[in-house]
């Protein structure tokens, strides 16, 4: 049980950082922190003690009980690579931002020029 | 098997403070990098060698846009100072964070044993069956490609949209100059 409760940490400190942080960078940064606990909490439901990985080899044979659980991680491989790119566009938002108001600070980033 | 993905997973959260209060934002995302390759190492040890592979090849490519991203514009955050506004912006987090917490503790008390085969349950048509349905050996790409082969179609949709994304927002080409 530990280790969902350090999952969930780690996404809580995810969670920190988008309601307090003002700067761009820093909020894609927290919420890629998020990204990384919901992972990593998939990852771990899906396991089972003694378990292989769920690729069926000759000196395994008919022994399937053994394997982990494949579907979470087929869903992960899914949301890691929409993580990268979700990431990339709110990069290139950021980017765009400072050459316009030279500055990732939110508070600054007030005035609406066309 | 168990302290390892505790010290790893301790190492995770170190990175994630060190990356969230770091005042340079290089440093900030080398962290991140601690973050990323640390849940690299923790797939490999929970038997998901196909999540290892992308999540390794996804990390690098993050932190090269994000390093690029940096060196482009400012290194420096200047955003951290103290007063009012941080005050209840604090208190703001503070009572996410303890919702949030609530919640999971709630939460918490339905989920199976970690290690149990209880939470199997899902994929055992998956399992039993998926090399006779699918001719596959590698279970998640049987269930990646086909039991669940419209996720990936939407998939393809999400990358494709944010690549046009990109390219819209960072083009250079009939942008008004100022």
């Amino acid at each position: 049980m530990i280790v969902y409760v350090l999952a969930i940490l780690l996404f809580l400190i995810g969670l920190y950082g988008i309601v307090v942080k003002r700067n761009l960078i820093k909020i894609v940064i927290s919420l890629m922190i998020m990204e990384y606990a919901i992972n990593l909490f998939f990852a771990l439901i899906g396991y089972r003690e003694g378990g292989a990985a769920p690729i069926h080899t000759e000196e395994l044979g008919d022994n399937m009980v053994l394997f982990v659980d494949p579907l979470p991680q087929a869903l992960v491989l899914t949301a890691i690579v929409i993580g990268l790119g979700t990431t990339a566009l709110l990069v290139s938002f950021a980017v765009r931002i400072y050459e316009k108001y030279d500055t990732f600070d939110v508070r600054k980033i007030r005035k609406l020029r066309g | 098997m168990l302290t390892s993905l505790i010290l790893l997973l301790v190492l995770m959260i170190l990175g994630a403070i060190v990356a969230l209060e770091s005042k340079d934002l290089l440093s900030g995302i080398i962290s991140l990098g601690i973050i990323g390759f640390a849940l690299t190492v923790i797939f490999i040890v929970l038997q998901a060698p196909d999540l290892a592979i992308v999540q390794i090849i996804v990390e690098t490519l993050t932190l090269v846009i994000l390093i690029a991203a940096v060196l482009k514009t400012t290194r420096k955050d200047t955003s951290e100072k103290t007063d009012t506004v941080k005050i209840i912006l604090w208190i703001t987090g503070l009572v996410c964070v303890i919702v949030f917490m609530l919640a999971a503790v709630k939460a918490l008390q339905y989920l199976p044993e970690f290690g149990s085969a209880e939470s199997l349950r899902m994929a055992k048509v998956y399992i039993d069956q998926g090399l006779a349905l699918t001719g596959a050996s590698n279970l998640v790409a049987a269930v990646i490609l086909d039991f669940r082969g419209y996720d990936t179609l939407g998939e393809a949709t999400v990358l494709f949209t944010s690549v046009v994304g990109i390219i819209a927002v960072l083009r250079t080409v009939g942008r008004k100059q100022s």
